[in-house]
């Protein structure tokens, strides 16, 4: 019985490498990441910098906040592209006739979207320290607070980018479905790297905390939910 | 057997809506004209300090909250139960009471901030806990809302909406406790009714106002189910008549046929 349980999960998180592959090697070829998202969230970076018209200290006290609203922006796009790959030549057919398990694809899905936040958050923080000005004071924090938000972010986005697809007008849908859900992770990740960047006297640690919960649940809420989304 | 009712009224409903007329007159006197304002006495400088008449509109904001809870409750319950069972009846149901919170939590915001003006000295207050995360409740279901008029296949979208209501009520313990949780971020007051602060005609009008509210929320719901249950009924009601056509179309090539057989036979 243990041996099974232990098989069905090591089935589950083999068939979750292989949907996360195969996306991720779809944006090796694209380069949709590289030559659109990538840009347009620096680009968001540099359009803060004229709408604020700010010195750099004012600027460097607002980096966490205007770094986590661009990571939201940009991680819409990111998931936009990872549910469109799915009707892109009737994919998501062709993954159900595969007999994989929902909670695989979901998880699968989930990890690719999370390793592409991640390379946008490196280039973030690589723009935030040249644009504004920002010091890391803690970088075990910056890091953990990082890992933490793509998490959540990857997760629930993968969740409501399935539910939003396949609707009229997926598009507008899904960021005033996706952003009020992901509130909490604005929130806590611009207070962890408030302390994280010097940028405020806040325990980021305590928000890191809350974050790692979010995560958690968004994890376990997709890879159940995620069913009901792609049997239709 | 298509439903052919064109009306969401009934001599019950109609009772129901007349009887929360006067409730709500009844609340409205009570509430700005019987009830005394907030104006209390500074033990030392004996300055007049309190909500002043600002205090009548609680009257209203504190029952349309809890009805807001009920209502998007009910929701998640219909939600799970549509997920479970997969009936009509749970879907209709959800969706009336996701619509009717929103409304009611538009309204507490909109009180809110009109109450919060004379109080608190502003119309929004960013570092209040409560207030965010009820404004965060109220986009949440206006996503909700979205999704719902999105054109597409019935059961799809009453699935898909059913797992973005049960996510977005995750928010309202969470509004709930905030007040206790983050006592130092808020400017809302302790819940004061569990230990019976308020008195007297303040206290009674306040219970009038959770059950003219109630009586509001009832009728409302009644109607808006009533609506989306027509709504599913004229859906099947099209499908029927399409059908029906296809059938009188198919019968009338027979004829045609039959005719030019025959014809064809002279």
């Amino acid at each position: 019985m243990l041996v099974r349980g232990v098989g069905q999960v090591r089935e589950l998180f083999t068939d979750a490498g292989l949907v996360a592959t195969r996306d991720l090697r779809i944006e090796a070829r694209s380069r949709v990441l590289l030559n659109q998202v990538a840009p347009f969230a620096l680009l968001v970076l540099v359009l803060f910098g004229f709408a604020l018209d700010a010195d750099q200290r004012t600027l460097r006290t607002f980096a966490p906040g205007l770094f986590w609203v661009t990571v939201l922006l940009a991680a819409l796009l990111a998931v936009q592209r990872s549910a469109s790959i799915e009707h892109a030549d009737d994919a998501h057919t062709g993954l159900r006739l595969s007999g994989m398990a929902a909670a695989s694809v979901f998880l699968g899905k989930a990890a690719a979207v999370f390793i592409q936040l991640m390379v946008l958050e490196v280039l973030l923080t690589i723009g935030i320290v040249v644009l504004y000005g920002s010091e890391v004071d803690n970088p075990v924090l910056l890091v953990l607070t990082a890992v933490a938000a793509a998490v959540g972010v990857a997760t629930t986005g993968t969740l409501y980018g399935a539910l939003a697809s396949g609707l009229g007008a997926r598009d507008t849908l899904l960021p005033i479905l996706l952003l009020p859900v992901l509130a909490p992770v604005l929130i806590g990740a611009t207070r962890s790297f408030d302390d994280a960047l010097g940028a405020a006297a806040v325990d980021g640690w305590a928000w890191l905390g809350l974050l790692a919960v979010f995560g958690l649940v968004a994890t376990v809420l997709g890879a159940l939910a995620h069913g009901a989304m792609i049997e239709d | 057997m298509v439903d052919t009712t064109t009306s969401t009224g009934s001599p019950g409903s109609r009772l129901l809506g007349l009887t929360t007329l006067v409730g709500l007159a009844g609340l409205i006197l009570f509430a700005f004209v019987l009830t005394e304002p907030d104006v209390r006495l500074h033990p030392t400088t004996g300055e007049e300090f309190g909500q002043f008449d600002a205090v009548r509109l609680l009257y209203l904001h504190v029952p349309m909250a809890v009805l807001t809870y009920v209502a998007f409750l009910t929701c998640a319950v219909a939600s799970a139960g549509y997920l479970l069972k997969r009936g009509v009846w749970w879907d209709v149901t959800a969706y009336a009471s996701a619509e009717v919170g929103t409304v009611l939590c538009g309204l507490v915001l909109v009180t809110g901030s009109i109450w919060g003006r004379p109080v608190w000295n502003t119309w929004w207050e960013w570092g209040d806990v409560r207030l965010m995360t009820t404004l965060v409740l109220f986009l949440l279901f206006s996503g909700y809302l979205a999704l719902r008029r999105t054109p597409a296949e019935p059961q799809r979208q009453a699935r898909r909406a059913a797992i973005v209501a049960l996510v977005a009520v995750l928010d309202i313990p969470l509004i709930n406790r905030s007040v206790e949780w983050w006592e130092n971020r808020t400017l809302h007051q302790q819940s004061t009714l569990a230990e019976l602060k308020i008195e007297d005609l303040t206290l009674f009008t306040l219970m009038l106002g959770f059950v003219v509210f109630g009586l509001v929320f009832a009728w409302l719901m009644l109607h808006r189910f009533r609506v989306g249950w027509l709504e599913h009924a004229q859906a099947g009601h099209e499908v029927a008549l399409a059908i029906a056509e296809r059938h009188a179309e198919m019968e009338t090539l027979d004829v045609d046929e039959a005719i030019g057989q025959t014809g064809g036979g002279k």
